[in-house]
């Protein structure tokens, strides 16, 4: 056992049994997997996506690009990193060649979203962050605190407890204020335009099979801050050499971070290879905890305080030499040395865990996601935020601590503050920085080396390719991949990411991006500074999908919208169909005498026949609507729609077509004229908002002198077409005061009536061809005028019908739908409809553009009749008309499309519309339909099929 | 979802967007409290705020419109809301409306203007308890802290996706009406709901 | 997500918003009397700048008013919103509300 039985942050008094690999295990309550996993001496983790090379754990924390494992239990979920996962009770893990594998059933967590605002945002919980939010709280500002660790501290807890009295002070300060709000187990994973934050905010995931259903298991926190205060500390890098990849090669301030703040000791001969002072910590640490610790520097001139700590503890050093290479299988055995540079005096020394330390890499994504300069520092050989130059920061924006490249503990805590207080100025509030607690001297005493990988033969063709010296160890890319992507000629470090793959694994880069840019900088001589790092993009960490859903699935995916008939149509067995986001009946298939129900077709045949020879309704209150008021209503309504709307009466309606400046069609509907000064235009349902939102622009920046006002009531009305030749009687029966009579209440004209007590709008407008009455009550009354038209229509066998008869009877007619026989490269002209164009109106939108040469042309597609010559044979619609059927020839000639296509009972087979080329000229003409490989003959007709002469609109 | 059961004996009634949904909003955790304020008069309004229309429409009120964008007013039984710099929804008593649209009609008379009876294009909601701007959270993005979001105020925005009117209605941000369009009610009212599910015990 | 400031009712998030294109592009007077060229010009062409642009944008969730915004192309920054009707604001200058 490798687990000390003291120190450290974990609950030795529980233990939690888990599972990896198939072996049983325990840990504590405070451990991860991954140092639960080291604690029973596990350490290989993992096998490599390509080379199947044994890996193991090679950090502490999000940085890991190696100890990838799959959870199994409670739920599956793959990819993750046994750095990041908190130990739970009954956890079941696998560890994993690369790749993982999703679950094969529904995720029963829940997961969601939620919106918080802050005067300052802080990231990151280290020294400098809780300064950072201690200073914005006790000003009395909003703040929000996130860190990903499940307690605050960031760099603290890997240390002997440093502060640890001054860190729980802080957070039961910063948990007692007003307004202030503290988010562990929380990654702000990508900064976004305007101070908006997202973080994941892991919030069950710890406790496992214990976890509360209703409680969302992860949550998205959207942050909105005027002030941002990046606090994110700074990632450990490597240096590269042969066989690093080897499990038990990890890096020194992760062998400190187990030891304790998880109280394991991770091996028991080690050596430490680093080029700065920050490992000697951890070498001290770790020889004071029991092991038998070496440390190998490149430098010769050591920081006089460590040789002493190294002496005094009973290190060896070994100065100016580096580490060449490693022996083992499963887990280091052992660590080439060499002098350093020249690679003399070789010598291999055994050991059971080798640490390493490249120096640091500051966590500067999020500020560069906003968008903040970067620039490279040759001493700590690493990209830093610029600050304090103009133009190069960005606005409320600030990056502290390590981050922002500060080394020592006391100037974190300083900065921490500094940066909250000018924060806070630029939201004008004064405040002064609280005061940091004592810490000790800081102990870097010499600057470090800045080294990418051990010096090797540079060879611009990498030819090797049993290369082991491994830059990102989760895409197995080595030195002699970067130094291929060299000499093919790539340049920029961009296209050394995507050639070789470093950098694009689940971690991102974050320890392998500096050192693949620094190998090509060397490689091709060129300054580091020049060449810069690739582009930090969110997530800053792995999300997964269904914490970006949320709560957007299921029921709730989308809006549902429903008209206030809705229930009724549920009830009596509808079959609805989607249309936008409405839900409409598509039709009311009844039980057949065999007890099953009637398919389409069959509801659809029984639908059309009832509205063409009894009588039948339809829940038509989805029509968008649109209420226009005002002196100039009329007018405006000139200038919007084709035809005149200024000259219709009062208790009048008409059909009105209006069109882009283009000329194309745009949306059609009808208006009715309430009285001088109002008007209620209705539009097709899916175009409500868009045909509002184009009348309101022209009313407000085109012609902002006319006096008119608009009114969405589309949910105001509920809207009710009886339709068929008995439509008559059904209405007179509702409606009894009603003179409905075609002389005193023609078609076109609309009357107000009570239907069943309740006032109600009634137009004779028709869709079908059909002898119709359009009900409109307000929406509350829909269902009572629904079910009393529905009650009054019995005696006559009225038939409620859907969608689908809807657009069989209108297309029996020849009236196209907006957005399905056209397409936004339609005119009036082209549907046959010059009649709705007036030649009268000096200007209206769109008229310029009918005398177009291009709208001229003869050989525009018109829409046209077409009916299969085997009327059994129903049209796709979509499908290409052509004129020679030989279609062996390419290419085929393409005339047009079918645009609408049904059986039809009143027309005794199939029948279709299309947009086809100088189609009115070619009615008569034998075409083709080209539909699932096979070429369906039809006629081509007038798009008017039934009631060409309109008999029937009257009853 | 759940679809109301529509017995005869209720057909002559009107049926409110939300009709059959108040035992699921009982359900939700005693943080916070919803309620369909069903039938309510609801009149959109426009004339020009500087004009003599706004005047005279102010005496049928019995106060001036609100001209702060975002804002609204009440004046004895009404509400008065700012939709738009010429734009208001008077949310009046269930019935009051026809009266009142003739009378602010008249008001307006041959100045520019207009009223028009939206009483069903939108239902209300009342959501009030210590949890209600948490549950708003999970949707809203505007920030309705009561010292940005002071009583009155009242914003137009997205909330799940659906277009919503939201009027603060006390200091504290713990009570709130939320204006719906009827069609969208049903999935806004089971969106609330679900967005409840997690609220447990006290504030 | 994006923040457009409405000139009435202040910062939004950018899903409140439906673009409107080129502002301050006048409808002609005289249509009838122009060339097909002059049309098709009108019809078809906008400025594509790289850089400070005028559009039309409309608060379509919120308030339902069109206004009028400078935005750089270049960097999404709104660096100025007004009302229909008020002048462009000199370029360069912060004058979002
Ligand atoms: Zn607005």
């Amino acid at each position: 056992m490798t687990r000390l039985t003291t120190g450290g942050l974990i609950d030795r008094t529980t233990v939690l049994s888990f599972s990896f690999d198939g072996r049983p295990y325990a840990g504590h309550p405070g451990d991860t997997l991954a140092s639960a996993l080291l604690a029973n001496g596990v350490h290989r983790v993992a096998t490599s996506v390509n080379r199947g090379r044994p890996r193991g754990i090679m950090a502490a924390g999000v940085e890991e690009a190696s100890a990838l494992v799959q959870l199994e239990a409670p739920f599956p979920e793959p990819m993750l990193s046994a750095t990041t996962i908190e130990l739970y009770e009954g956890l079941v893990a696998r560890g994993l060649p690369g790749r993982g594998k999703l679950a094969d059933r529904p995720d029963p967590a829940r997961y969601d979203a939620i919106h918080a605002h802050c005067d300052v945002l802080v990231v990151g919980a280290g020294p400098a962050g809780l300064m950072a939010a201690l200073t914005a709280a006790r000003a009395g500002s909003r703040v929000v605190l996130v860190d990903e660790q499940p307690m605050v501290g960031g760099s603290l807890l890997g240390t002997r407890g440093e502060l640890s009295d001054w860190t729980a002070t802080v957070l039961a300060e910063l948990t007692s204020t007003p307004e202030v709000l503290v988010l562990s187990r929380t990654t702000a994973f990508g900064y976004y335009d305007d101070g908006f934050v997202l973080a994941l905010q892991k919030r069950t995931d710890h406790l496992g099979a214990a976890a509360p259903d209703n409680a969302a298991r992860q949550r998205i926190w959207r942050l909105r801050a005027k002030q941002v205060i990046l606090a994110t500390g700074a990632h450990e890098r490597p240096v590269v050499f042969a066989d690093n990849d080897r499990p038990g090669v990890m890096l020194a301030q992760a062998g400190r971070t187990y030891l304790n703040r998880y109280g394991v000791l991770a091996g028991n001969r080690i050596l430490v290879f680093t080029t700065n002072d920050s490992a000697y910590v951890a070498a001290v640490e770790l020889a004071e905890a029991g092991a038998e610790v070496t440390v190998v520097d490149p430098r010769t001139d050591l920081a006089p305080f460590w040789a002493a700590e190294c002496a005094r503890v009973g290190i060896a050093v070994r100065p100016g030499h580096m580490v060449t290479g490693t022996t083992g299988e499963e887990r280091v055995t052992g660590v080439h040395l060499a002098a350093y540079p020249s690679g003399g005096a070789s010598a291999t020394v055994h050991c059971d865990l080798l640490l390493v330390s490249g120096g640091w890499n500051p966590t500067v994504h999020l500020f560069s996601q906003a968008r903040g300069k970067l620039e490279y520092d040759a001493e700590l050989g690493a990209f830093l935020p610029v600050a304090g130059l103009p133009g190069a920061g960005v606005v409320g924006v600030r990056v502290t601590g390590a981050a922002a490249g500060t080394v020592s503990l006391a100037g974190c805590l300083a900065g921490g503050a500094a940066e909250a207080v000018a924060a806070l100025r630029d939201l004008g509030v004064a405040a002064q920085p609280v005061a940091p607690p004592p810490v000790g001297t800081d102990r870097v005493e010499r600057a470090g080396l800045v080294l990418w990988t051990v010096p090797v033969e540079i060879s611009l063709d990498g030819s090797d390719l049993s290369d082991t010296r491994f830059v990102d160890l989760q895409r197995d890319a080595t030195v002699g991949d970067v130094l291929r992507a060299a000499g093919a000629g790539l340049r920029s470090v961009e296209h050394v990411k995507r050639y070789t793959t470093i950098g694009t694994a689940h971690d991102q880069g974050k320890t392998s991006g500096l050192i693949a840019s620094g190998i090509m900088a060397d490689a091709l001589g060129v300054d580091m500074a020049a060449l810069g790092t690739t582009t930090y993009r969110p997530p800053y960490a792995s999300v997964s999908f269904a914490a970006l859903a949320g709560r957007d699935r299921g029921a709730i995916f989308d809006p549902v919208r429903v008209t206030a008939i809705h229930s009724w149509h549920i009830e009596h067995g509808a079959q609805f169909e989607d249309v936008g986001q409405w839900k409409r009946p598509l039709c009311y298939p009844r039980r057949t005498a065999f007890g099953g129900l009637e398919d389409l077709p069959a509801a659809v045949a029984r639908e059309t026949r009832a509205a063409r020879t009894g009588v039948a309704m339809l829940d038509a209150s989805t029509l968008g609507k649109i209420n226009v008021q005002g002196v100039d209503a009329g007018e405006f309504l000139d200038r919007i729609y084709t035809n005149i709307i200024s000259t219709l009466k009062p208790g009048f309606v008409r059909y009105a077509v209006m069109c882009g400046m283009d000329g194309m069609i745009l949306d059609d509907g009808t208006v009715m004229r309430v009285s001088d000064t109002e008007f209620v235009l209705t539009t097709t349902t899916g175009n409500a908002a868009k045909v509002l939102d184009w009348l309101e622009e022209f009313a407000q920046t085109e012609w902002p002198d006319l006096r008119v006002h608009l009114t969405s009531v589309t949910e105001q009305w509920a809207t009710i077409p009886v339709v068929g030749p008995l439509s008559r009687q059904v209405i007179a029966a509702v409606a009894p005061a009603l003179d409905v009579s075609n002389e005193a209440f023609g078609f076109m004209t609309w009357r107000s009536a009570e239907i069943a007590g309740i006032e109600a709008r009634i137009c004779r407008i028709s869709f079908s061809g059909e002898l119709a009455y359009e009900v409109n009550v307000p929406s509350w009354y829909g269902i009572a005028v629904w079910q009393a038209v529905f009650d009054a229509g019995q005696p006559y066998g009225i038939t409620p019908y859907g969608t689908e008869t809807m657009h069989v009877l209108r297309a029996e007619k020849g009236y196209p739908i907006i957005g399905q026989d056209t397409d936004g490269t339609v005119t009036p002209q082209d549907l046959g409809m010059s009649w709705v164009v007036s030649k009268k109106k000096l200007d209206f939108v769109g008229k310029r553009s009918f005398s177009r040469a291009e709208n001229l042309r003869p050989d525009r597609k018109h829409l046209v009749g077409l009916l299969p010559v085997d009327r059994s044979v129903l049209l796709a619609e979509g499908a290409q008309v052509i004129a020679d059927p030989d279609v062996s020839q390419l290419p085929v000639v393409m005339l047009g499309h079918v645009t609408s296509s049904y059986r039809s009972v009143a027309l005794g087979g199939t029948f279709g519309l299309a947009l086809v080329r100088s189609g009115r000229d070619r009615i008569g003409e034998r075409l083709f339909a080209w539909q699932d490989g096979e070429v369906v003959p039809v006629m081509v007709t007038g798009p008017v099929l039934y009631d060409e002469e309109g008999a029937r609109r009257d009853g | 979802m759940t679809a109301e059961h529509v017995s005869p004996s209720k057909l002559l009634r009107p049926l409110s967007p939300l009709d059959g949904w108040q035992a699921a909003f009982d359900a939700l955790p005693n943080v916070v409290a919803v309620t369909e304020i069903a039938f309510m008069a609801q009149l959109n309004l426009r004339v020009d705020p500087s004009g003599p229309a706004a005047g005279a429409v102010a005496k049928v009120l019995g106060s001036a419109l609100p001209t702060q964008p975002c804002s609204s007013t009440r004046s004895g039984e009404y509400q008065l809301l700012w939709l738009g710099p010429d734009e208001w929804l008077i949310l009046a008593p269930e019935g009051a409306g026809p009266e009142l649209e003739t009378a602010l009609r008249e008001a307006i008379g041959g100045e520019p203007g207009a009223v028009t009876d939206v009483s069903a294009q939108r239902t209300t909601l009342a959501l009030s308890g210590c949890a209600s701007r948490e549950l708003l959270a999970k949707g809203c993005s505007i920030d309705l802290h009561p010292k940005v979001s002071p009583m009155g105020t009242c914003v137009q925005t997205l909330v799940a996706q659906t277009g919503i009117i939201i009027v603060a209605r006390d200091e504290t941000a713990s009570d709130f009406l939320l204006v719906v369009r009827a069609s969208f009610a049903q999935y806004f009212a089971a969106w609330l709901i679900d967005a409840g599910v997690e609220l447990t015990g006290a504030c | 997500m994006q923040l457009i400031s409405c000139p009435w009712c202040g910062p939004r998030e950018e899903a409140e918003y439906h673009y409107g294109g080129q502002a301050h592009v006048a409808y002609p007077h005289d249509v009838g009397a122009m060339s097909d060229a002059d049309w098709a010009d009108y019809l078809f062409f906008r400025d594509n700048p790289r850089g400070p642009f005028a559009e039309r944008w409309v608060h379509a969730a919120g308030c339902r008013r069109w206004f009028n915004a400078v935005r750089d192309t270049g960097t999404h920054e709104v660096l100025a919103v007004y009302r229909i009707g008020e002048p462009q604001p000199e370029l360069g200058t912060q004058a979002s509300r």
